[in-house]
């Protein structure tokens, strides 16, 4: 193997050398979950680089064809479980597009709030385990302990820290308390001192940046080969945004910035991911505001939502309505769509076939990490193997959604 | 929005008749029609064009239509980042039918595609690599079909005495559950209890 068992060539006496064939996971801690890399190393540099996924694979979508529409949103929260509600998200968007449900304003600004506390989430996440990947442990800690102020407003709101189901067809399930928005008015201004303090851990560190700057460069031409969506785009200095691009909900109305890269490397991916959590802070508070004057329904009244409780009491229509709703499921009229929301990891698309009937006939999700994850060998190529663990953590992969 | 697909639509099929079969705006949506065997060109059209530049692949899927004849649909989603509109192509096969793979106009297309020979056996000819992405090394079957059961053949346990991971056939104590929430007065495809002496009359 390592050719000391004499030279082949005895004429300039070279030895020759094998590349080196290893296992990278799926028990290792870099590999952010189960991923197995099988990589072909030729000394220290990465020569091939095979991904082999599937290993969380719990055929979702197979599962969802014999379910209704509305035991198939937790689903989604299963995927990426990083920011559960983006993905619940396109999920309604998806569905609200077959049916033509216009959500009440209150629920489109909550449901703005959420997904950018649901951005803020994942930016926490990523940016501070893929400073734990090349080796800052502190960061991580710090980050976790906003993510936990985080997710107690996620479960104030719906009461489960993780797998929310807040998201409903026709709007969000329940409204919120004028507290709970106080204190998250409250926490956006006590996170950017945070901000600041892991900002300056990181970006000006030396080690960070060897470890960063120059590693896993992406170009425009990689991304439109690739199918790059998200951070992984915009780091390469293409403001694309499906906010801003292809506005849904009601983020035509707010007011927020898309940062960009210069140089499409990982430095410049943590630098977007930094900013953007500034952008999403920004957006909670125009949200916020907007939702003090945005007082009504969150729940389009309808066929695709449950009666409100009092109506149950005194009306026996709306009692019916509601067991038909949680037995049956709504009906969802004939057609494809694709909805799709800019998750905090790239597009995160659901591509819905409706057969008529109470359950999807085929439902695909499309997930962002999948698309990048794909062009790991062609990203890592030619890197030192150190640098995998580097560009594996800023892709920003979950395997949630990968596996599905 | 709608307008401008809906130009978009009769642009392509002006351009390239050979392929499209027929084309629709539905949902706010762009959805063509095309032959299997023009689907390669047809992309590369799409990509180069200057009015569509669909420049990057969103997603290929597949969808089973059992009770049709030609079984499968394949389905195509592309965007055009710098024309900011979709695609959406669909493709008509017979279960015996090959794809051409366009794995070489969008590198992307690799992984969808071993997806959807994973999921739903479909060949693509040309392929590079053309293995098994999601499901156990090993697997047999086609599981997003719907002749294929949800509880699936095949089941994993660790098994302590020889010490590694058995397969067994599935054995399930419990019926698998599918509830039919249908009413009886729209969905249900069967006679109701009490109903069935009505035909003998």
């Amino acid at each position: 193997m390592d050719g000391s068992k004499g030279f082949d060539d005895a004429l300039t006496g070279e030895q020759k050398i094998r590349n080196f064939n290893i296992n990278f996971g799926p028990q290792h801690p870099a590999a952010h979950g189960v991923l197995r890399l099988v990589l072909e190393l030729d000394g220290e540099i990465v020569e091939r680089c095979d991904p082999h996924i599937g290993l969380l694979h719990r055929g979702t979508e197979k599962l969802m064809e014999s379910r209704t529409y509305l035991q198939n949103l937790p689903y989604f929260d299963r995927l990426d479980y990083v920011a559960p509600m983006n993905q619940e998200h396109a999920w309604c968007l998806a569905i609200e597009k077959l049916t033509g449900v216009e959500v009440p304003r209150r629920g489109q600004l909550i449901r703005v709030l959420y997904s950018e506390i649901g951005r803020i989430l994942n930016h926490l996440l990523n940016v501070t385990t893929q400073a734990m990947d090349v080796g800052a442990l502190t960061p991580p800690l710090w980050g976790f302990e906003e993510r936990e102020k985080l997710m107690i407003f996620y479960e104030r709101a719906c009461g489960a820290r993780l797998h929310a189901a807040y998201f409903r067809p026709g709007g969000v399930h329940q409204d919120l308390p004028d507290d709970l928005l106080d204190d998250i008015l409250a926490w956006t201004h006590t996170f950017p001192a945070v901000l600041d303090d892991i900002d300056g851990l990181l970006t000006e560190n030396r080690i960070f940046k060897q470890r960063n700057a120059d590693i896993g460069i992406v170009t425009e031409e990689d991304i439109q080969k690739y199918g790059f969506s998200g951070v992984m785009v915009r780091g390469s200095g293409l403001a694309w945004d499906l906010r801003r691009a292809q506005p849904y909900e009601c983020y035509d109305e707010f007011e927020f910035q898309i940062p960009v890269g210069k140089n499409g490397d990982c430095y410049d991916r943590y630098l977007v991911r930094m900013e953007e959590m500034r952008q999403s802070l920004s957006i909670i508070r125009q949200a916020i505001a907007k939702l003090k004057e945005a007082t009504g329904d969150v729940l389009a009244r309808g066929k695709l939502t449950p009666p409100k409780r009092g109506d149950m009491k005194t009306s026996m229509e709306s009692l019916i309505h509601h067991f038909k709703l949680y037995t049956e499921g709504f009906h969802v009229p004939a057609g494809e769509v694709y909805a799709a929301v800019e998750a905090p990891k790239g597009e995160f698309g659901v591509y819905l076939v409706a057969d008529g009937s109470n359950k999807p006939y085929r439902s695909k999700i499309r997930a962002p990490g999948f698309l990048h994850l794909q062009a790991m060998d062609h990203v890592a190529g030619g890197h030192q193997l150190a640098d995998v663990a580097a560009i594996i953590g800023t892709m920003d992969v979950v395997f949630g959604e990968i596996d599905r | 929005m709608t307008e401008a697909l809906n130009e978009l639509g009769a642009l392509i099929e002006a351009k390239r008749p050979d392929c499209v079969l027929g084309w629709d705006v539905t949902f706010g949506e762009l959805n063509v029609d095309v032959a299997p065997s023009n689907i390669v060109g047809f992309i590369e059209f799409l990509k180069a064009d200057p009015n569509c530049k669909f420049s990057s692949l969103v997603d290929i899927t597949g969808v089973d239509y059992p009770e049709r004849a030609k079984r499968f649909d394949v389905v195509y989603h592309f965007l055009s980042m710098y024309q900011n509109h979709r695609i959406r192509l669909r493709v008509s096969i017979r279960e015996e039918d090959m794809v051409p793979s366009i794995v070489d106009v969008h590198p992307s297309a690799n992984w969808f595609e071993r997806e959807v020979f994973d999921m739903f056996g479909i060949l693509f000819t040309g392929h590079p690599d053309l293995r098994r992405i999601l499901t156990d090394y090993g697997f047999r079957g086609y599981p997003l079909r719907k002749d294929f059961p949800t509880t699936g053949y095949t089941e994993v346990r660790y098994d302590e005495a020889q010490k590694r991971v058995v397969y067994e056939p599935v054995s399930l104590v419990q019926e698998y559950r599918q509830f039919d929430f249908m009413s009886p007065w729209e969905g249900a495809e069967y006679i109701l209890p009490g109903d069935e002496k009505e035909g003998a009359k």
